[in-house]
């Protein structure tokens, strides 16, 4: 996207409200975050605040023979040191299954694991002190492989494992089994294929952090940058022992997240040292202790099999996949059956046998990154499409389009698309847009290699790529996925003003734009208030599957609905208005543009306040009858769909197999765009990250 | 120890400064200015960079005592102040090529230093020169917009 196209399209939405819904409305926080003024939570600070930091398990898999703070609680400066035996409430939390430590008990399944953790007046002085803490492990044999761990013979990495999805047994944490149409299909080809997956790391910029402050009602305050405050506060509130109502949760600056803030980190700990030293207590992970410190994109294992006619429609699909989940469960059931349920591909297909794994190992815990258990089948069924292409000798565009979901099809699951699936579309114009051209340069910054001078052209070759994937919007399986939003109007300096308050995370993605965006468009006011995100107004739900502006963008237009419709009874009661009025540029107007009232004048001196939840449409969980062959893992457990088609042109030296990246260009389906330039950003980021 | 070395043209004194901390460490926990960001502390990602004497550095990886009597300029000190924004800024709002924002204050010094050194660079010049920076929400596009589009306002200002 060039700066001219960007003007172009500003330039062109001039139909709605300014600054309302559809408009590309600059963000509200970029000046303070382009001077430097913006307050990230690693910004935090406090006068008498102290610095926590953690001691982490250098082995994958140990038990814990004894545990000596003496020494550490000694050092000058140390004003707490914490264990286990220290945690007041729950010492296990987690997303959906409670199965992590706080702090290890007795034993570690994770290199990295937190076993103590240390306030002191300096970080230097923390760390130095939790470095004398002496741990005396007895080093086990770690699972770290996978397809090992689902042996029955391979040592248990949990010796009471929580299975409550599915009977797995020994390692499974679930299995997600998808069976539909006939596996006695017979085919005119067939290819099959192993694919291999690494782990992959989210890696936002702003560090884990948080700063922690103790209360005089016995709670504590944290303000910290995380994807959903609610859920966050349940499992600090359950470790300390505490009400959740005297755990209190702000929204501090979020430097990006893209699945990694959905676990808590470093929050129970922070609030642990703070109530202990009676201090604030701020935290702020090393970009090193980042990465032990969430986790991760699952690593996979695929095998499939896809059989096909002559003509390239698919007959059957069989596919396994099988992700390490690593040591703890986080959110990895849920990316289980996302990979599962999408092994095949945006593609109809009538008989399919799916078998979906994840596996606890002694590796680091995955579960949410950018895709979540999208990405990974997406590889596999791709690279398969190529393979089918090759053997049919058919174009591999023409092949993905002649077996391309539409609005109408049916997935695996059984469930019936019932919006806009384009998938087709999107492949024809990625495939007819301009190809670049073949810059014939001698600049070695436009080489495979680069300036490293590991080539002038010579061996390298040209390719050009092809993909499509899709994924759920939304959280699926019959999760209650809601959003409350509070929104005033009230009159201020002689002009009104509306104040949009949620528990949203904004964590760069342009959220705080957007709520204000619908507020204008909705109560036709110039001026919106975006109140601080905080648990003292219901939840919003995880900034997560792409469904904030969907789910707190309907939670804000609900509120605004519920605030329009008093006033226009107040207006009503002085005989103001007439059917059909809507507001705009404060005013309320009739339907011919005749301006009725003035907002000023009908809220007067009142305050209009109104609080809304979004629910949106139920969703189901797959069927797991085994006596019911045929008819297995069926079930709308999604909300609705979103699909991109991908056009790659990378230059290859061949000799070497150096790759240079020419161009990327991608067509998705995203509905009405309600900020135009932050959907194209969002499109680059995925993308680029994607890279 | 105590420092002293002027940060934005105004002298700045740190006392019981710890000998191992970095530039960073006392511009963002000692001094309260913690728009040079702290988000690698390593040198790759350059979300910290300032200028040390005019040269562009990582202030993660300048010891606290080396900056003793020099002049450090962060992104706080780049506006004229009274809520004008440098062009470079304003560009980078413009063209949305701030999301999460983390990154954005190291991307726009080293902007700064780019264009005070080479006021039209072409794409791959701009490439090179932010190639000591990271971003993990934009995709780089709109930064790349953000530069030709400050680059541009300079030369017709």
């Amino acid at each position: 996207m060039t700066a001219g196209s960007t003007r172009a399209q500003r330039g062109a939405e001039t139909t709605s409200a300014p600054g309302g819904v559809g408009n590309s409305t600059l963000r509200p926080d970029g000046i303070p975050k382009v001077t430097g003024d913006f307050a990230y939570s690693s910004d935090l600070w406090m006068e008498d605040m102290l610095w926590g930091v953690t001691l982490r398990s250098p082995h994958p898999r140990a038990r814990i023979r004894s545990l000596d703070i003496g020494a550490a609680v000694a050092t000058a400066g140390v004003t707490a040191v914490l264990t286990h035996e220290d945690v007041p409430g729950s010492k296990h939390y987690g997303l959906e299954i409670a199965d992590q430590p706080v702090l290890a008990i007795d034993q570690v399944r994770y290199a990295g694991e937190p076993v103590a953790i240390v306030a002191a007046d300096h970080p230097e002085t923390a760390r130095r002190a939790a470095a004398k803490i002496i741990v005396d492990y007895e080093v086990l044999e770690p699972v770290t492989d996978s397809r090992a761990a689902m042996a029955s013979g391979s040592p248990l990495v949990h010796a009471t494992p929580t299975q409550d999805h599915y009977p797995g047994g020994g390692n499974i944490l679930r299995h997600v089994r998808i069976r539909r149409g006939t596996p006695e299909a017979v085919a005119d080809v067939v290819v099959t294929g192993e694919y291999d997956v690494g782990m992959q790391d989210q890696a936002f910029l702003g560090p884990e952090s948080g700063l922690a402050v103790p209360a005089e009602d016995g709670g504590v305050d944290l303000y910290i940058a995380t994807q959903w405050l609610h859920v966050d506060q349940r499992q600090v509130a359950q470790s300390l022992g505490l009400p959740d109502e005297k755990v209190r949760l702000s929204l501090a600056g979020v430097g990006g997240a893209f699945g990694a803030r959905e676990d808590v980190s470093m929050q129970i700990h922070a609030c642990l040292l703070a109530l202990r030293a009676n201090r604030p207590v701020k935290m702020v992970y090393s970009r090193e202790e980042s990465f032990y410190g969430h986790v991760h994109r699952h690593p996979a294992t695929m095998r499939f099999e896809h059989g096909a006619q002559r003509d390239g429609r698919l007959v059957y699909v069989k596919a396994e996949v099988i992700l390490d989940g690593g040591a703890y469960a986080s959110s990895s059931p849920a990316v289980a059956s996302n990979a599962a349920s999408f092994a095949v591909g945006p593609y109809e297909c009538d008989n399919v046998l799916i078998d979906g794994y994840v596996l606890y190992t002694n590796n680091p815990p995955c579960g949410a990154m950018r895709g979540f258990g999208a990405v990974q089948a997406c590889f596999g069924y791709e690279s398969q499409m190529d393979k089918l292409a090759a053997a049919l000798q058919l174009d591999p565009v023409e092949l993905r389009v002649r077996n391309a979901m539409h609005e109408g099809s049916v997935m695996p699951t059984g469930q019936v698309i019932d919006s806009a699936a384009p998938v087709a579309e999107l492949l024809r114009r990625v495939r007819d847009a301009p190809l670049p051209a073949d810059e014939a340069s001698e600049d070695l910054r436009t080489m495979p290699g680069g300036v490293s001078n590991t080539t002038h052209g010579e061996g390298v070759r040209r390719g050009i790529g092809y993909a499509v994937g899709f994924k759920n919007v939304g959280y699926s399986e019959g999760f209650d996925d809601y959003s409350t939003a509070r929104v005033r109007l009230e009159v201020v300096g002689g002009e009104a003003v509306a104040t949009v308050h949620t528990a949203a995370a904004e964590v760069g993605q342009g959220l705080v734009t957007v709520m204000a965006q619908i507020a204008r468009t909705e109560l036709g006011v110039e001026q919106v208030v975006n109140h601080p995100a905080d648990t003292s107004v219901g939840s919003a739900g995880s900034t997560s599957a792409s469904r904030q502006t969907y789910c707190t963008g309907g939670a804000v237009k609900a509120a605004c609905d519920a605030v329009r419709d008093r006033v226009f009874a107040a207006a009503a009661a002085r005989e103001l208005i007439v059917e059909g009025a809507v507001l705009r540029e404060g005013n309320i107007v009739a339907p011919d543009g005749t301006v009725l009232a003035s907002l000023v004048d009908v809220i007067g001196t009142h305050v209009v306040e109104e609080t809304r939840e979004f629910h949106h449409r139920p969703t189901g969980a797959l069927t797991r009858d085994l006596g019911a062959p045929g008819a297995i893992g069926q079930g709308d457990a999604h909300v609705q769909f979103a699909f991109a088609a991908h056009r790659v042109v990378a230059d290859v030296d061949t000799e070497l197999g150096l790759v240079r990246l020419v161009e990327v260009t991608t067509a998705q389906d995203v509905g009405k765009a309600l900020n135009p330039l932050s959907v194209v950003g969002q499109i680059h980021g995925g993308t680029t990250q994607g890279i | 120890m105590r420092l002293t070395f002027e940060v934005n043209g105004t002298r700045q004194v740190a006392d019981d400064v710890w000998p191992g901390e970095s530039l960073l460490y006392v511009l963002r926990e000692r001094l309260g200015l913690p728009g040079t960001k702290n988000a690698c502390e390593q040198g790759e990602c350059g979300s910290c960079s300032v200028y040390l004497d005019g040269t562009l550095v990582c202030a993660c990886l300048v010891a606290a005592a080396q900056a003793q009597d020099r002049a450090v300029g962060t992104v706080e000190g780049l506006a004229a102040g009274s809520g004008e924004l440098d062009p470079i800024q304003q560009a980078f709002i413009e063209t949305g090529a701030v999301q999460c924002g983390f990154c954005t204050p190291g991307l726009i010094v080293t902007t700064h230093d780019l264009l005070a050194r080479n006021p039209a660079p072409a794409d791959v010049e701009i490439r090179e020169a932010l190639a000591g920076n990271l971003c993990r929400c934009t995709g780089y596009e709109k930064i790349l917009d953000a530069v030709r589009l400050a680059a541009e306002r300079r030369a017709t200002r």
